[in-house]
């Protein structure tokens, strides 16, 4: 077992250097010289190659490179271009607990209410539970996020009054609307997945004997069912936390939720390359901590990955 | 005479392969038929996009017609759904929007998933190191979660329509690579590649005639269910200012346009959003229903 989580962290380190690699050279290869359009279009010549000199950005491609993947382990990611002399990583450290409160509240009501819908399906098939736990699920897979949000806005902050439209003034308030709508898609993937796990255990031997011991079906349903059924859950619940982290910048932008998303699309409009790199590096860094322990878990979870990496009873 | 037994015996092949193609096409169809929710869901579909196609014909505005005189008028007869800011018909430029949408939707699956095939193909066929750097290239790709991936593309490529749809394509390539290799590794050992390749088969044929159709089933599905998921995420780029630019109608730009009148004409994002929802349902549900009939073993 710690051959495995040895494994999987270097895997996680080596993740991190590419998708740092990834990020700046998309962005370095952005057309249009980011000097000239900070300062405008009224710049003198020698006003833009000065500027360019004090963003680094007359050096090579690789030195850059190096600059920037060198302070990532130092968590420096430079100035901010726009806002001279502040540091991109206290604007991400003030902003990073808004993003992680509504993705981490999101998760755990994909689990809930995901699980239990998929639990309720799968358990009645074809009844109508089956049914209206389904076609909810796959209402809320298609109507898109931002959307519902939109309505979500209209009803609860303008005709009803009882909640706030935007910003985060209003305490524990203001994010019940961001969470419900960011953990809407992944409620329905995970009832969806739950639901089809469910069913393929639904009819294994195992089952028939558990009910025939007389145990009640509520713990046929803890203890036989959902541990069998659990690795795909498992999998589909990693993945919805990265669609979570990853839609952040168009939910925190309906909602003004001042999060690294909403920074992150702004620094982009204003071409701040320094807080675009470290915003993203974050979210993708964040991802893939969550994917570390969903594959950790997996270890856990299924005794197979334990006997391949030689800690378990074989 | 040997020429003309060859000639036959291709004849024969020929039609032989027509038939065995055009019967799981139709035991496909036939199957997906039956299931009332495929069926209603196409029919939806199909209205849908003859609406967008034929917009033209149905409404008598263009999308782009100002009209000062009637800005922010409510749904009426003369405008069924109403105008925006600009006294634009929001029928028509739903309509004319949707051409967009659902152009860029299916351009981005199936560009996403032919590359992906191609990629997922080799990777399968060839194996050893050909197949751990393709594979660890994709673990890579998805390391970025795929809508910071498309973010990052397309304000690399700048907005626009043809950008979009190469941002959201890159995007979902490595769904389809994984799949497919997936499928692959358990068809590679099977004894009709063997055949093929004792009968000396080129590698191009033995990868594309012989191996994808067996493996082509999932892909299917996952580009069709694909379709959806990119016209939302098409509509996600939009709504942010990265994708399709206004004044093109197309439905996220319109809800972007929408919100900031939304709480004095919500009428502004209910019909765009919606628009967009009943596509998406219908796109996903038709990729159900193809998944129970082209897999019967699948169908929970």
């Amino acid at each position: 077992m710690k051959k495995y989580i040895l494994n999987r962290i270097i895997w996680l380190f080596f993740t991190v250097i590419v998708t740092a690699f990834m990020i700046f050279t998309i962005l370095y290869f952005i057309p249009g010289d980011p000097a000239a359009a900070i300062l405008g279009a009224n710049a003198s010549p020698a006003e833009v190659e000065r500027m360019r000199s004090i963003m680094g950005l007359d050096k090579s491609y690789l030195t850059q490179l190096w600059e920037f993947l060198s302070g990532i382990f130092h968590l420096q990611f430079g100035n901010s271009w726009v806002y001279a002399d502040t540091p991109v990583i206290s604007i991400i450290a003030e902003r990073l607990p808004r993003t992680l409160i509504i993705g981490c509240c999101a998760m755990v009501i994909n689990i809930i209410v995901g699980v239990s819908l998929g639990v309720i399906a799968g358990t009645h098939e074809a009844k109508w539970q089956d049914s209206l736990a389904m076609t909810i699920a796959m209402l809320f897979i298609s109507a898109p996020d931002f959307w519902v949000a939109l309505i979500l806005i209209v009803i609860f902050a303008k005709n009803l009054g009882w909640l706030p439209a935007a910003g985060i003034q209003d305490g524990v308030k203001s994010y019940i609307l961001p969470v419900i709508t960011s953990s809407l898609g992944g409620v329905a993937n995970n009832s969806r997945q739950t639901r089809s796990s469910i069913l393929e255990v639904y009819r294994e031997d195992y089952i028939t004997t558990a009910r025939s011991k007389g145990l009640p079906e509520r713990k046929v349903i803890a203890k036989h069912m959902l541990p069998n059924a659990l690795m795909p859950i498992i999998t589909v619940v990693g993945t919805g936390f990265g669609r979570i982290t990853a839609g952040s910048p168009v939910i925190e932008s309906v909602f003004g939720v001042p999060g690294i998303g909403l920074y992150m699309l702004n620094a982009m409009n204003q071409r701040d390359y320094p807080a675009v790199r470290g915003c993203v590096l974050f979210l993708a860094v964040w991802t893939a901590v969550v994917m570390l322990i969903v594959d950790l878990l997996y270890g856990m979870v299924d005794p197979r990955v334990k006997v391949r990496y030689g800690g378990g009873k074989r | 005479m040997e020429a003309e037994r060859g000639r036959n015996m291709k004849k024969r092949n020929k039609k032989q392969d027509q038939y065995e193609n055009s019967s799981l096409l139709r035991e496909t169809l036939t199957r997906m038929v039956k299931s009332p929710t495929s069926k209603v869901a196409c029919a939806a579909l199909c209205v849908i996009v003859i609406c967008c196609v034929a917009a033209p014909l149905l409404t008598p505005y263009k999308p782009t017609d100002m009209d000062v005189t009637h800005m922010f008028s409510g749904p009426s007869a003369a405008h069924p759904l109403g105008t925006d800011s600009y006294g634009r018909d929001m029928l028509s430029r739903l309509l004319y929007g949707g051409r967009y949408s659902i152009a860029l939707g299916l351009a981005a699956a199936v560009f996403g998933s032919v590359f992906g095939i191609i990629f997922g193909c080799i990777a399968g066929y060839f194996g050893g190191k050909v197949e751990t750097v393709i594979m660890r290239l994709c673990d890579v790709w998805t390391s970025l979660p795929a809508m910071l991936l498309c973010i990052l593309i397309s304000a690399a490529l700048g907005p626009g329509f043809f950008n979009t749809i190469l941002a959201l394509a890159i995007g979902f390539m490595p769904i389809g690579t994984r799949m497919i290799r997936g499928q692959i590794l358990s068809e590679r050992s099977k004894e009709y590649l063997e055949a093929a390749e004792s009968i000396n088969c080129s590698t191009l044929s033995i990868m594309f005639r012989h191996l994808l159709p067996n493996v082509i089933s999932p892909i299917i599905v996952a580009t069709t269910m694909g379709v959806g998921l990119q016209i939302t995420m098409a509509a996600s780029l939009s709504f942010i200012g990265l994708g399709v630019q206004p004044p093109a109608p197309e439905w996220g730009a319109m809800l972007a346009a929408g919100r900031q009148h939304m709480l004095t004409y919500p009428y502004m994002i209910i019909f765009p959003g919606l628009f967009i929802a009943c596509t998406v349902l219908s796109v996903n549900l038709l990729g159900d229903g193809l998944r129970d009939a082209l897999d019967p073993k699948l169908r929970s």
